[in-house]
């Protein structure tokens, strides 16, 4: 950890006044990315990944107030001034949201949308953006790219969809892809298809990458770090393999009980997390999660636990009763 | 394309159907009897029936109808039994001046309506926003006949910049024409933004939330490409509607301002043939504004599939 990362969140809390009162989306978040290294987020929904996401990227609601510090490539992003920000994003900073059925602009071209980005930031003249916009699709595995630069979003099926918004993504070459839930919104099939393509991406572009989701399975095999994300806050986080071989928070336990296995036996009841996220604009004294933990003791209800370093290097979790250790239970 | 337009055409002919049924139906189902108000004081019976039969107002109404329409179809729309004009020339005389005052007054509107209702949108709910809301508001409870004297009283009577009333063909003193047609240009221009500018902030306001604009900002556009490229063109669609249904309402002529004003459009034509009782100037203005408004929605229905995609592939 002696490189700067290429990203890092820094004590970011993001809060939204609403009629009920002020909601606190995201709590007192760290987080970093080095270059060419790939983060998950995971938590269900709720838990602020996605606030988290666009406060990155600078893309609040304008009500939203946000604190703390987002240093990427040596530069604050929230207090950087908006022409700065502009050149930023698209071409060092991009994303990837989480339904390409909105996510592209329904009255412009595919072609329009994939050379209006490659023109804002590269200086392309017309025909070299054209040809450079065919490769890109060809390279996201979209079939017969040329005819597509002339079709608009609706002509294509939702996987092509998202495989544009990748394309457009990637033109610039990013330092950092934020992915943001990009299987959600698709079918299952084409989930995997398009998890691996951005992994591929990733990997040969040597960018850095955010995906961001509520499936641990996503994360499982392609992201070097995880961080879990309950009621705004990171709750526990680790290198990829050390979460799955030692994970210590209770809701990490719960998270991934939740996935369907493939050799279950049929008919097994999947089990669900019980009850719902706290409500966000009444935050609790203790931990969030204490009141849907099976573990959860006295201790739980009063102090919020902080997130501490576990035995493992880079291993952090934020709970009293850690599994597998001598103060928690052994599951 | 092709196809949608041949579809939307064919929709047409039930439509104009329709229109020339209600049209012909003005002169039998209006009280008073036509013969009656030609011969006026020298109605005898003997004259009456004579004129009845001239003018084949003894055949049934169904039979009437389909020489009126054999008429029509030949370009025959009658003569006006007062003036002795043909309708035609009557409206052809007539329809320069309308036509020029609704495209001024559309002109006017959309330049006051559409960049106020961007910047409102821009900041909707701040201070700009919200008093230009209540100015849009407070505008379209101004009547016209109100706005247009306002308006002579400040610039023809107060600063002495513009005429009250009167007119000149543009072909004869272009501009002279033009200084005619500021004031009747502008009160039509002040009861149409408010419409306008409140239809594409609100439409303007939902456009922004969409995920494509986030999606536009994060891919480090310029404001300006955002604006008027990704936001307007799909918000744009209820403001062509507006814009159609009020260029249709004014092809008829703007009955109040052209009065007002003295401008010898078809809406001062429709006025004298009710105060005349000339049914038959009265039948052709109607069927004007009727065709004009059924050519003008086809012509917005052309313009959706323009503006949306999805509309011209039969998606949506």
């Amino acid at each position: 950890m002696t490189e700067p990362a290429l990203l890092s969140v820094e004590n970011v809390s993001v809060n939204l006044p609403t009629p009920r009162g002020n909601l606190r989306a995201v709590d007192q978040v760290d987080l970093s990315v080095g270059a060419g290294r790939t983060l998950g987020i995971v938590g269900e929904s709720g838990c602020g990944k996605t606030m988290l996401s666009r406060a990155i990227l600078q893309l609040l609601p304008k009500k939203a107030m946000l604190s703390g510090r987002v240093m990427f490539d040596g530069e604050d992003l929230v207090r950087l001034d908006r022409e700065r920000l502009r050149k930023l994003r698209g071409r060092s900073l991009a994303v990837v949201f989480q339904d390409p059925m909105t996510s592209l602009n329904p009255v412009l071209t595919i072609g329009t949308q994939l050379i209006e980005t490659l023109q804002e930031h590269l200086e392309l003249d017309g025909v070299a953006a054209k040809m450079r916009s065919i490769e890109l699709l060809a390279a996201v595995g979209i079939p017969a790219p040329e005819q597509r630069l002339m079709q608009y979003p609706h002509q294509l099926s939702g996987g092509m969809r998202q495989r544009v918004a990748i394309a457009i993504a990637l033109s610039c070459e990013p330092k950092l892809l934020i992915a943001d839930e990009p299987t959600t919104a698709l079918d299952v099939t084409i989930q995997a298809q398009i998890l691996d393509l951005l992994a591929r991406e990733q990997r040969r572009r040597h960018m850095a990458m955010i995906i961001i989701t509520h499936d641990l399975g996503v994360v499982a095999g392609r992201t070097d770090e995880v961080a879990v994300m309950y009621a705004g806050r990171v709750v526990e986080r680790a290198p990829t393999p050390d979460l799955f071989k030692r994970m210590r928070m209770p809701y990490t336990e719960a998270l991934l009980a939740a996935i369907p296995k493939i050799d279950a036996k049929p008919h097994t009841p999947l089990p669900a997390i019980s009850g719902r996220p706290p409500d966000p604009t009444r935050p609790l004294k203790g931990c969030s999660f204490s009141p849907r933990c099976k573990y959860a003791w006295a201790q739980c209800q009063i102090e919020k636990p902080p997130l501490a370093d576990a035995d493992s290097p880079g291993h952090q979790y934020a709970c009293f009763r850690p599994l597998n250790t001598e103060a928690g239970a052994s599951a | 394309m092709a196809f949608f337009l041949a579809r939307r055409l064919l929709y047409l002919v039930p439509v104009l159907i329709a229109v020339s049924l209600l049209t012909f139906s003005i002169s039998s189902l209006l009280p008073g009897d036509l013969a009656m108000t030609i011969l006026a004081d020298q109605a005898t019976p003997e004259n009456l029936a004579a004129l009845r039969a001239d003018m084949g107002l003894d055949q049934p109404i169904w039979k009437r109808y389909f020489i009126w329409l054999g008429h029509m179809l030949q370009g025959d729309f009658g003569r006006s039994f007062r003036t002795g004009q043909t309708v035609l020339q009557a409206l052809v005389e007539r329809l320069p001046v309308s036509i020029e005052l609704m495209l001024l007054a559309q002109l006017g509107a959309l330049s006051i309506g559409v960049p106020l209702a961007i910047i409102c949108a821009v900041r909707s709910g701040g201070p700009f926003d919200r008093f230009m809301t209540g100015t849009a508001f407070a505008m379209l409870s101004v009547p016209t006949f109100l706005s247009a004297i306002l308006l002579i009283y400040l610039f023809a009577v107060e600063l002495r910049w513009l005429p009250a009333t009167g007119y000149v063909p543009f072909a004869e003193d272009p501009l002279g024409n033009l200084r005619f047609m500021v004031l009747p240009a502008m009160t039509l221009a002040l009861a149409e933004w408010p419409g306008i500018m409140r239809i594409l902030r609100s439409d303007m306001i939902a456009t922004l939330q969409e995920d494509y604009i986030s999606l536009a900002k994060a891919k480090g556009l310029k404001p300006a490409r955002i604006l008027f490229v990704h936001a307007l063109k799909p918000s744009s669609l209820t403001l062509v509607t507006i814009t159609g249904i009020n260029i249709g309402r004014l092809i008829g002529g703007a009955l109040i301002v052209e009065t007002i004003f003295a401008l010898p459009g078809i809406g001062r034509l429709l006025v004298g043939a009710i105060l005349t009782r000339d049914l038959v100037i009265l039948q052709g203005v109607v069927l004007l504004v009727a065709a004009g408004f059924v050519i003008v929605n086809f012509i917005v229905d052309m313009l959706y599939a323009v503006l949306d995609p999805r509309i011209r592939h039969g998606h949506a």
